[in-house]
C-alpha cells in the first residue's frame, strides 16, 4: 500500500497553525534577534546601527543599579517560589479536609488574584505605611514601641514587596493544587489508610509525587510572573527607598523610555533573556527531552 | 438608499470645503495639572480663533508622554504638533529628519530679535536651522520658605541658604520638618544642581555640565556642593512624601520650613491663595547667587505631507510667540515669557523677581540643554540613592558623579 505523503498528513491542522507559526517566527524570534543585534549598537532615542561592541554590556555590569536589580530579583524570586508553593499547598490541603463553606473560603483566598498588581501594590503600600497601616494600629492598641515599616527600610524593603506578591499569588497556587488533590483517586487514600500510613506521610510521599504535572504547570506560571515583576514595584515602591527595590524589567523600561538609551535597554533585556534561557533550557531538556519514545 | 448616498455625498463635500478653511490639528503635551491645563487652554482658544481647531491630546506624565510621542512619530503616524522641554530631548528626532524645519516662520516673525534670552532659540537650532518654537521659561533655582513654620519655631525667616541651614535645629525642635523633599530622583538631583549653580562660582556649573570636565567635577568646589547636599539630606531625613506638589503643600501648611523647587511651585501657592512676602518667601538662587536657568517648554512640528495640515502648523507656530498669547499663557502657567518686550505687570512678586533677573541677563543654560536624558537619568539614580542612604558619604557620591560626567556626551 502506498503511504500518504507526510506533508499532507493533518493538512488542515497545519494550515490552521501557519498564522501562529509566522507570528512566532517574526514577532518572537525575529524581535528577539533584532533586540540582541541592536544591543551591540549605540542606539539612543531611535535605533541606529552604530556598532560599539560590548560597550553597553560593560556599562550595564558596572552600573550599581543593575547589580542591585539582579540581587533583588534573586531574593524575591527564590523566596517567592518557596513560600508561594508552601503556603499554596498548605492552604489547599486544609481546604481539602472537607471543611464547611469551602466555596466561600476558596473564593476569598483566590480573590486577591483577581486584582491587578497595581491595585495590590497600592493597597499594600498603605497597609505597610507606618502612619496609617499596621504599625499605627498596633501602636494605638498600646504597644507604642512597635515598629513595622519594611517599605521605609532599604535593607528589607524588597520583603515588603514580597508580602504583597505572596498575598496576590498564593490563591492561584492553592486553587491549582486543590484541583490536583481532587484529581487523586480516592482509592489511593483508602489504601493508604488501610496500611496505617499517617495523612501527612501520604501527602508527602504519595500524593505530591502523583501531582507532578500540576506542580510543573504552577511552576511555569509562578516563575514567569517573577521574571516580569514590574508593575507591583512601580505601584508599591517606585523602586525606592533609594534604589532598594529596583528590578531588571524596570531598568529596561527606564533606560529605553526615560533615558532615551535604547542600546542600554536592549543589553539589559538580552541579559534577562540569557538568564531565563540558562535556567529554562537545561530544565526543559531534562523534563521533555527524554520522553520522546516513552 | 439613494437618499442616504446623496446625503453622504453632500456631507463629504461640506466636510471637504470646511476643512479647506478650518483644519483640525492634533497637539500633544503633558500639561495636565490644574494650572497647566488652564494655561494650555489659552493656546487652544487663540488657535481656535484663527478658524482652525485645536485637538487636545494630553498625556499624564512627561516620561509616558514622550514615549507615546516618539513612537507615533517614528511609527509614521505623526501628530500636528507636540511639546518637549527645551534642550536635547528632540536632538535625535531632528537628526533623523522627522521634524519640520520652521526657520522660514521664525524669520518672518523676527524671532531672533524678540526671543530673550537668545539661548532659547539656540536650543531649538541645529546646524543653523530652527526646529522649535519656545513658549516659556521655567527655572529651578528657587527656595520657597513658609513664614508660619519659622514663626512657630521662633526664628526669623532666612534670607539665604546658610541661614536656612542654621535655622534647621530650631525648626526641628518645634516639631517641623526643616526641608521638604519629594523622594524622586529628578527632585533630588534638581536640588543638587541648584546648589551647584548658586553656592559655588558659576564656572563650576558650566565646567561640569557644559565642558564635562571630570577634574572640575572631582574638584574642591563640587565637594563643597556635595557637602551642602549632605546637609540637605539631614534636613530632609524625615520627609516621606513622593510628589513635588505634596512637598510644596508641607511648606504651604507650615509643616515644613522650606523646599528647593522650580518656579512651577508658584502655581501651588497661588491655588492655596497664599501671598508672597507675607505667607511665604521665594529666594531666587537660594538667596546666595541670584541666577536662574532657562529651561522650559517648546513646541515641535513633525514633518507632514498634507498641505492643509502644514499650513495649520505654520499658523500655530507663529501664534505661540504672539505677545497676547505669551502673556495669557504665562500668567496662568506661572512661567516667564520667552520675549522681553511684553507687558507682564500683572505678574506677582516672585514672578517679578524672575523677570528682573531675566532682564539683567543673570541666566544660565539649564542642565537639560547641556546633558542628554541618559546622563540625566544616571545622575537622578545617584541622588535617589544618596538621599535614601545616609551611610553614603559625600566623597563616595562625588566619585560616582565624576565617572558619570566622564562618560557624558
Amino acid at each position: 500500500m502506498k503511504r500518504p505523503n507526510q506533508l499532507f498528513r493533518n493538512f488542515s491542522a497545519k494550515i490552521a497553525a501557519i498564522p501562529m507559526i509566522v507570528t512566532a517566527l517574526f514577532v518572537f524570534v525575529g524581535g528577539t534577534a533584532w533586540t540582541v543585534v541592536y544591543s551591540f549598537t549605540k542606539s539612543g532615542l531611535l535605533p541606529r546601527l552604530k556598532w560599539v561592541g560590548l560597550d553597553q554590556y560593560e556599562r550595564l555590569w558596572t552600573t550599581k543599579r543593575w547589580i542591585v536589580s539582579i540581587q533583588n530579583l534573586a531574593i524575591y524570586g527564590i523566596s517567592m517560589l518557596v513560600l508561594v508553593f508552601v503556603i499554596g499547598f498548605i492552604l489547599a490541603t486544609l481546604i481539602d479536609q472537607k471543611v464547611r463553606f469551602e466555596n466561600v473560603i476558596r473564593t476569598v483566598i483566590l480573590y486577591p488574584f483577581a486584582l491587578s498588581f497595581v491595585v495590590t501594590g497600592l493597597v499594600w503600600q498603605w497597609i505597610l505605611n507606618p502612619e496609617f497601616g499596621i504599625q499605627s494600629i498596633i501602636r494605638d492598641l498600646g504597644w507604642t514601641n512597635f515598629a513595622f515599616d519594611p517599605l521605609y527600610n532599604p535593607k528589607i524593603a524588597i520583603f515588603g514587596v514580597l508580602i504583597a506578591g505572596l498575598w496576590q499569588g498564593s490563591g492561584l497556587v492553592m486553587v491549582l493544587m486543590l484541583a490536583g488533590l481532587r484529581g487523586i483517586d480516592q482509592e489511593i487514600w483508602k489504601a493508604a489508610r488501610v496500611d496505617g500510613i499517617p495523612a501527612w506521610k501520604t501527602y508527602l510521599f504519595i500524593v505530591i509525587p502523583m501531582m507532578r504535572p500540576v506542580f510543573i504547570t504552577t511552576l511555569v506560571l509562578v516563575v514567569s510572573g517573577i521574571v516580569k515583576l514590574y508593575d507591583l514595584i512601580v505601584a508599591q515602591t517606585g523602586g525606592g527607598p533609594g534604589i532598594a527595590t529596583e528590578v531588571p524589567a524596570k531598568y529596561v523600561y527606564d533606560m529605553m523610555f526615560g533615558a532615551s538609551n535604547l542600546g542600554q535597554g536592549f543589553a539589559a533585556s538580552t541579559m534577562m533573556l540569557v538568564t531565563v534561557a540558562l535556567i529554562v533550557i537545561p530544565w526543559a531538556m531534562l523534563e521533555f527531552g527524554g520522553k520522546k519514545h516513552g | 438608499m439613494k437618499t442616504v448616498y446623496k446625503l453622504l455625498a453632500v456631507a463629504t463635500v461640506i466636510f471637504a470645503v470646511t476643512s479647506a478653511f478650518a483644519e483640525d490639528l492634533e497637539v500633544m503635551h503633558w500639561w495636565t495639572s490644574g494650572g497647566e491645563a488652564a494655561a494650555v487652554a489659552e493656546f487652544a482658544k487663540a488657535f481656535d480663533a484663527t478658524g482652525n481647531h485645536w485637538v487636545d491630546a494630553a498625556i499624564v506624565g512627561g516620561e509616558a508622554a514622550r514615549a507615546v510621542m516618539v513612537s507615533r512619530i517614528t511609527g509614521g503616524d505623526p501628530m500636528g504638533a507636540f511639546q518637549f522641554n527645551h534642550g536635547r530631548q528632540a536632538e535625535e528626532l531632528i537628526e533623523a529628519g522627522l521634524l519640520r524645519d520652521i526657520t522660514d516662520i521664525a524669520e518672518a516673525q523676527g524671532w531672533k530679535d524678540v526671543v530673550n534670552p537668545p539661548t532659547l532659540l539656540d536650543a531649538c537650532t541645529v546646524d543653523g536651522r530652527i526646529y522649535c518654537a519656545p513658549v516659556n521659561i521655567h527655572s529651578w533655582q528657587w527656595l520657597w520658605l513658609s513664614h508660619k513654620a519659622f514663626e512657630d519655631a521662633g526664628v526669623a525667616v532666612p534670607t539665604n541658604w546658610d541661614e536656612f541651614v542654621a535655622a534647621a535645629p530650631a525648626l526641628e525642635a518645634a516639631g517641623k520638618l526643616p526641608l521638604a523633599m519629594g523622594q524622586e530622583g529628578w527632585q533630588q538631583s534638581g536640588a543638587f544642581n541648584v546648589m551647584m549653580a548658586t553656592l559655588v562660582p558659576q564656572e563650576v556649573y558650566l565646567g561640569v555640565y557644559q565642558d564635562k570636565n571630570p577634574e572640575i567635577a572631582g574638584g574642591e568646589e563640587v565637594a563643597k556642593v556635595f557637602q551642602a547636599a549632605a546637609d540637605a539630606r539631614d534636613m530632609a531625613a524625615k520627609s516621606t512624601v513622593q510628589n513635588w506638589n505634596d512637598a510644596t503643600n508641607l511648606v504651604i501648611t507650615g509643616q515644613a520650613g522650606g523646599q528647593i523647587m522650580g518656579d512651577w511651585a508658584q502655581g501651588e501657592f497661588a491655588v492655596a491663595e497664599q501671598v508672597a512676602g507675607t505667607d511665604y518667601s521665594c529666594l531666587p538662587g537660594l538667596g546666595v547667587t541670584e541666577m536662574l536657568d532657562t529651561g522650559g517648554d517648546a513646541f515641535y512640528f513633525p514633518v507632514l505631507k498634507d498641505e492643509a495640515q502644514i499650513a495649520a502648523q505654520s499658523e500655530l507656530a507663529a501664534l505661540l510667540l504672539e505677545p497676547a498669547t505669551q502673556v495669557a499663557f504665562n500668567l496662568k502657567k506661572g512661567s516667564l515669557p520667552v520675549r522681553g518686550d511684553i507687558d507682564m505687570s500683572a505678574a506677582n512678586d516672585c514672578m517679578q523677581k524672575g523677570l528682573a533677573l531675566l532682564a539683567d541677563g543673570k541666566i544660565l543654560p539649564s542642565t537639560g540643554q547641556l546633558i542628554t536624558p541618559d546622563t540625566t537619568t544616571q545622575i537622578n539614580t545617584l541622588f535617589t540613592e544618596f538621599f535614601a542612604d545616609p551611610s553614603m558619604t559625600p566623597e563616595d557620591a562625588q566619585k560616582q558623579f565624576v565617572s558619570i560626567i566622564e562618560d557624558a556626551e
